[in-house]
């Protein structure tokens, strides 16, 4: 336990100036999008030239970039991302209302591309340069050539169009009065087509870092060991190479988290469900920068949350990590 | 067995091959087979494939020639691609030699830096500079080599850290070089094979992000790209899918070409490193 929270500590630190960072450029994109928050409110409501200079002195836009950053960061250090003038609510209210479509998005898909991938993964790995091997090695490369949003339009036109086994788009029937299970239900059905989706392209991830790993895993002297012991084939790939092989992918697992949320944002638009990608896109046609860059910045802090959360994962499954800092 | 020899004995890498071949060919000849302005009007408005040889892949909801804007959007796309896969290279190999070879502070400032752009999902830092910035093909191209060099950068310190404790690197100490032409003029070159080898991943996920930009309407207005055909056809995904599926197919076996040639370059490289 000690060692889990030894590795949390020191990685919470190295967070926080990365996170600074983040907060610093998106700062310093936020100063070069032409106009600033008022020009975008006086475009939407209308004013004269007092009211723009009262405005502006109101929120604090005549002060030096130096002190506004530092407002800016003050207002962060109390979770205020400032106002969305698209939406006219705290960016954080309109962010926060989002986010939980996103994550479920997110986290069915990664389940999809890690449970398929890696168990694909095994199937090729069980006897590398096999035919079953190379086809899936071709398979993959082939799926992970696909971009996610033309897969999505694809299923569709196939599965919701044609076959209409599955619903166009959003998250949820509007005004079913469902409740309980029967929503349950209801949002799972509308999910099939963009889990779909996002999940297929980087199940090919996984699948070759798992193909790949057991290749390797194959050379060592323990499977020989095993071998010797008269262990059965499957026995021999299930037990100890797949297993040894799995370890890195969940690595990955965090390492995808940003390519996963990127890809969302597409995902998201296709299949107009309401989450932070598609926010990110009404914000970008609405030339909301602010709340585009609070967007940014939930996403990079969601991205270090689940690269924290597969750290400790990791230091419970490898006993190795961390076990130097530990006993120093 | 010369190297090019070895290269085209995998199926995989002669398939790779014949499809950027063909690729290339696309993107050089458009402007010879269509001359004219891909965006004009050129016949009945959603014309379907195969239907009129004057309009072989038919016309899309303006009765804009389908195989011309196919051809012309091959051009934009390789050029993004490639544009954005060399700049994302060249800052990550100079990023990353400098973080290796100079160490300390300075190795620590920029790594965190890296981290911070690892941390931020590449496509919303794409698609938020290019609302800023406004879209245009350079801005595109360098929104997404914001996103890519990081990569590089990592893969060509690492190596930096291994090479700078050479013998050669030593010498060139000796005889009084300044430490930044020894970086850059020995420690450089030697590092870069492997940051390479990463090149036909990264021109792949450049013309993935490309499309990915150009379907959500901020490529570059003035240019015919993939992703924007797909988007116009989306609006007519129920009578003419057509219009979405061709481009797409086109995307995928350009990104799946560059794959497998890219592997055919890598398998080849590190046969010869074991021969030798």
């Amino acid at each position: 336990m000690t060692r889990a929270l030894l590795l949390l500590r020191r990685r919470l630190v190295g967070s926080v100036f990365v996170l600074l960072i983040v907060v610093i450029g998106t700062f310093l994109l936020l100063e070069a999008a032409p106009g600033d928050a008022v020009d975008a409110y006086i475009a939407s409501t209308g004013g004269d030239a007092g009211m723009i200079e009262l405005l502006r002195h109101r929120w604090g836009l005549d002060q030096s970039a130096l002190t506004r950053l530092a407002t800016y960061l003050w207002a962060l250090l109390h979770l205020d991302l400032g106002q969305s003038v698209t939406f006219s609510r705290p960016i954080r209210d309109v962010i926060l209302e989002r986010l939980p479509n996103t994550l479920l998005l997110m986290g069915s898909a990664t389940a999809l591309s890690f449970g398929l991938g890696s168990a694909l993964g095994i199937y090729a790995g069980a006897r590398p340069g096999g035919f079953r091997d190379r086809l899936l090695s071709i398979g993959s490369l082939a799926l992970y050539a696909v971009p996610g949003f033309w897969l999505g339009l694809v299923l569709i036109i196939v599965f919701a169009v044609d076959l209409r086994w599955f619903p166009i788009g959003g998250i949820e029937s509007i005004a079913s009065g469902k409740t309980g299970l029967d929503r349950a239900a209801d949002i799972a059905r509308h999910l099939v087509l963009p889990v779909s989706a996002l999940g297929f392209i980087y199940l090919a991830l996984y699948l070759r870092m798992m193909r790949a790993g057991m290749a390797e895993v194959w050379r060592q002297d323990f499977v020989l060991a095993a071998r010797a012991k008269g262990l059965s084939r499957r026995r021999i790939v299930l037990a100890h190479v797949a297993r040894n092989a799995l370890l890195p992918l969940v690595t990955m697992l965090g390492l995808q988290s940003a390519q996963m949320l990127g890809g969302s944002v597409v995902i998201e638009s296709v299949f107009s469900v309401p989450g932070l990608g598609r926010l990110a896109q009404e914000a970008v046609a609405a030339r909301d920068t602010p709340l585009l860059l609070g967007i940014i910045l939930v996403s990079a802090v969601l991205v270090i949350v689940i690269n924290l959360l597969v750290d400790i994962a990791y230091a419970f499954l490898d006993p190795r990590v961390g076990a130097s800092e530990a006993g120093a | 067995m010369s190297p090019l020899r070895r290269f085209l004995c995998t199926p995989e890498a002669i398939a790779g091959a014949i499809i950027l071949a063909a690729l290339f060919a696309m993107a050089l000849t458009a402007p010879l087979f269509f001359p004219g302005d891909p965006q004009a009007i050129a016949g009945p408005a959603l014309l379907p494939p195969f239907q009129d040889w004057s309009l072989p892949l038919g016309t899309d909801r303006l009765g804009r020639d389908v195989l011309a804007a196919l051809l012309h959007g091959a051009r934009t796309s390789l050029a993004v691609g490639l544009a954005a896969a060399a700049a994302a290279l060249a800052v990550g190999a100079v990023v990353g030699t400098l973080a290796g070879f100079a160490g300390g502070l300075v190795d620590e400032v920029l790594m965190r830096i890296t981290d911070a752009f690892q941390t931020v999902p590449s496509f919303l830092l794409a698609l938020a500079f290019v609302s800023v910035v406004g879209p245009s093909l350079g801005v595109v191209v360098a929104a997404i080599a914001l996103g890519a060099w990081t990569g590089p950068a990592r893969v060509a310190r690492a190596e930096v850290l291994s090479i700078r404790e050479r013998d050669f690197v030593a010498g060139a100490r000796v005889i009084g070089m300044h430490p930044l032409e020894i970086a850059f003029r020995e420690v450089l070159p030697n590092a870069l094979p492997p940051v390479l080898a990463l090149s036909s991943v990264i021109v792949a996920a450049a013309i993935l992000t490309e499309a990915a930009l150009s379907f959500l309407g901020l490529g570059d207005p003035n240019r015919v790209t993939w992703g924007g055909m797909i988007a116009e056809g989306r609006a007519v995904l129920r009578t003419a899918p057509f219009l979405s599926i061709i481009p797409g197919v086109a995307l995928v076996l350009t990104v799946l070409g560059i794959y497998l040639a890219g592997e055919g370059v890598v398998e080849t490289a590190a046969v010869r490193r074991s021969l030798s």
